[in-house]
């Protein structure tokens, strides 16, 4: 009996030990944008080069962020690599959820990594997740509207050229609209812009003693320039328009000016889905003189979670999407112009590359961004368009709906505030701050 | 009494029944006819309606990109399997308070709805740790016992309304022909409350079949049924609102037909019994 029991256990022990060597089967929870469609497409490469098989879990965004927070609060082990952004990073490492990124190899060359991602991603200098792609915003423009409003759009303009702009643009009567933004309520939709812009005009979200500044003046100015321009050069019913519904009517034509991410660069100028794809010229996030320009900085990045059975061939696979080569590798099925922008230094260097109309200006835009130093005056947090605190998604998505409730005319921009400054107050009052 | 409906009335009354549920079907309709569109018609304005060039190109891209029967499967094991065992454990329940109430049942029935009103949210957490611990995230056999837990007190509430519409002497005459227990309710209750029990039944199928919360939260490459498979098309950065439409089309189909064929079951299961 005992013999067959140890020749159970030998067998066992070289099955185990063979399969350590052989392929793995690692499953990927991430979100639907284009350039993760493309790496899903080309996950055949990774296999042929490493044998290992590659399960995709694709979730929508805020789905995909509220799965893979109960997995690896509960230490379920569903994933073996997570897309996440920014803001979880520092969070999630600061509570060891995640695998340190510390021993990549030599050829994945690191120091590669544009700075700004690098360091936003990382927590007392240690990489925790690999940027996969890198996004600013900036100002996409229609050259054509702006030549008719006899203006020519600087590269690095002002507000008040913006808000002149836009109100010349303007023509309600055909449909079109100096200048359409973020409206929607939610951390990552007008606020992410908001607090870009709110860093321009000299606002910030907590003074160094970690006091909710909603109540400065700042802040009024910032709210109320937006609420004024969206309502004399925005379209209608903009409290509901995130990304994709500013995408869409900057895709008609509708939009004179559209304040979003980089990477909606790629979709304006393509000829199959834009009709204005031709026509559109790019610029700097506008500032307001006082140091800060109103971008915003953000990393849809590859992080492993703490007690993974896999982490070697997750890591395997991270070294794979986001190294050079990878990018070589979509550049020769899909055009440069499809490859996932704003992670590498190199880059930005690539002859190739450099024909890309929007790569100059993304490069500036997320240069100009700075994670520890976003406001004009100092800050507690890191973070351009958000606090890398675990209460800010919860407190930026109230404060938000109280921002589109004022822009919808439901309130005024100073009942707004003061709302917003309660509620803040209250919330991380209640956090211990 | 008959009240006396004139024509001209009745075609009034056909009309608006028909607007109302053409209203109701309608994003429906618009689901189906955007699937056939490219992603530029999708979003145009004003939009189109009937006229536009008809394409296929999104279900072939959907049908490249997933794996649409395996999520497909998945939704047949979890919807009908959990329908199916919530219906055992719910006859002889049903059974026994319709039948042989005790003093207590009123308050059991309504606190077996009550857990309906919790929301899933607040247990996310208990149950995914149970799942952690049993070893079943992640598996069609764990949405199976979820979904019909979730389900059961609707199960349980159907059927006994639809037992108490049976008059108890017909079984008390199958007990004194000398019925067992098991026989009273497997050849006399059974056969005679059919209708409601496949009313049940379906609306069962379709309420599991439509769950998001629990199917995409406890599942990730395995078991993940067609809920996910729709939501893996849903973009936060790009306009795919055809392809999204085209998931979403795939994905109700199934149910869609099963409903269209099943209809007069349907109908007549839900106004059968007190509760209409």
């Amino acid at each position: 009996m005992s013999l067959r029991n140890a020749f159970r256990a030998a067998t066992a022990l070289s099955v185990l030990a063979t399969s350590a060597a052989y392929a793995e089967t690692i499953t990927i929870a991430t979100v639907n944008n284009g350039d993760m469609i493309r790496m899903q497409g080309l996950t055949d490469d990774f296999t042929e080069k490493t044998g290992h098989e590659v399960e995709w879990v694709t979730l929508e965004e805020n789905v995909l962020r509220q799965r893979v927070t109960t997995d690896i609060s509960a230490k379920g082990g569903q994933f073996d690599i997570m897309t996440i952004g920014m803001y979880e990073t520092p969070i999630w490492a600061k509570n060891n959820w995640l695998v340190p990124l510390d021993d990549l190899p030599a050829e994945y060359d690191v120091d590669d990594l544009l700075p700004a991602m690098r360091g936003g991603l990382s927590l007392d200098g240690t990489l925790y997740a690999a940027p996969f792609y890198g996004e600013s915003s900036m100002i996409m423009y229609r050259t054509d509207l702006m030549e008719e409003a006899g203006l020519e759009m600087p590269d690095a303009p002002t507000w008040e050229f913006v808000a002149d702009a836009a109100r010349k643009m303007t023509d309600k009567d055909n449909e079109i609209y100096g200048i359409c933004l973020r409206g929607k309520a939610g951390w990552g939709e007008n606020m992410a812009f908001l607090t870009a812009t709110a860093n321009s005009f000299g606002a910030r979200w907590f003074d160094e003693d970690w006091t909710p500044q909603f109540d400065s003046e700042a802040w009024s100015n910032t709210l109320n320039f937006y609420i004024d321009l969206m309502n004399d050069a925005g379209p209608p019913g903009a409290s509901n328009n995130g990304f994709n519904e500013n995408l869409s009517l900057f895709q008609q034509g509708k939009c004179g000016m559209w304040i979003d991410a980089t990477v909606a660069a790629s979709f304006v100028t393509n000829p199959d889905d834009s009709t204005v794809a031709d026509k559109v010229g790019f610029a700097l996030a506008p500032d307001a003189g006082l140091g800060k320009r109103s971008n915003w900085l953000w990393a849809w990045a590859l992080a492993i979670p703490a007690g993974t059975q896999k982490e070697d061939a997750a890591k395997e696979f991270i070294n794979w999407a986001t190294s050079k080569e990878y990018i070589e590798l979509v550049a020769s099925k899909e055009g440069w112009a499809n490859v996932p922008p704003g992670a590498r230094t190199s880059l930005y260097e690539n002859a190739n590359y450099k024909d890309v109309p929007f790569a100059k200006m993304t490069l500036d835009s997320i240069l100009s961004a700075d994670p520890n130093n976003p406001a004009v005056d100092p800050v507690p947090y890191v973070g351009v368009q958000f606090a890398a605190i675990p209460e800010f998604a919860g407190i930026a998505t109230q404060v938000g709906q109280e921002f589109s409730a004022a822009l919808a005319g439901q309130q005024s921009a100073e009942e707004a505030l003061e709302k917003a400054q309660a509620l803040t107050v209250d919330e991380m009052e209640a956090a211990g701050y | 009494m008959a009240r006396a409906v004139t024509p001209q009335r009745k075609a009034l009354n056909t009309a608006i029944a028909w607007g109302i549920g053409l209203l109701i079907f309608f994003p429906i309709l618009w689901t189906i006819l955007t699937s056939f569109k490219t992603e530029a018609q999708a979003i145009s304005d004003p939009p189109v309606f009937l006229f536009f060039d008809w394409t296929l190109e999104n279900y072939s891209v959907v049908q490249e990109r997933s794996d649409y029967m395996r999520f497909l499967w998945n939704s047949v094991i979890i919807a009908g399997g959990s329908t199916i065992l919530g219906i055992i454990i719910a006859i002889p329940a049903a059974w026994s308070m319709a039948f042989v109430p005790s003093k207590r049942t009123k308050d059991i029935l309504l606190w077996m709805l009550s857990t309906k009103m919790l929301p899933a949210v607040g247990v996310l957490y208990p149950i995914y740790l149970i799942f952690i611990r049993m070893g079943i995230l992640d598996t069609r056999m764990g949405l199976v016992v979820v979904l019909m837990l979730i389900n059961l007190p609707i199960i349980v509430w159907m059927l006994y309304t639809y037992f108490r519409e049976i008059p108890g002497e017909i079984l008390e005459a199958a007990r004194m022909d000398g019925a067992s227990l098991k026989e009273e309710i497997l050849y006399v209750l059974t056969p005679m409350a059919m209708p409601g029990i496949a009313s049940t039944l379906l609306l069962n199928i379709i309420l599991a079949w439509n769950e998001a919360f629990w199917t995409l939260n406890l599942t990730a490459a395995k078991a993940a049924p067609l809920t996910a498979f729709i939501a893996s098309y849903s973009s936060p950065e790009g306009l795919f609102y055809a392809k999204l439409s085209a998931a979403s089309t795939m994905a109700i189909a199934p149910i869609l037909i099963l409903g269209w064929f099943s209809q007069k079951q349907l109908v007549s299961g839900l106004t059968f019994g007190a509760v209409k």
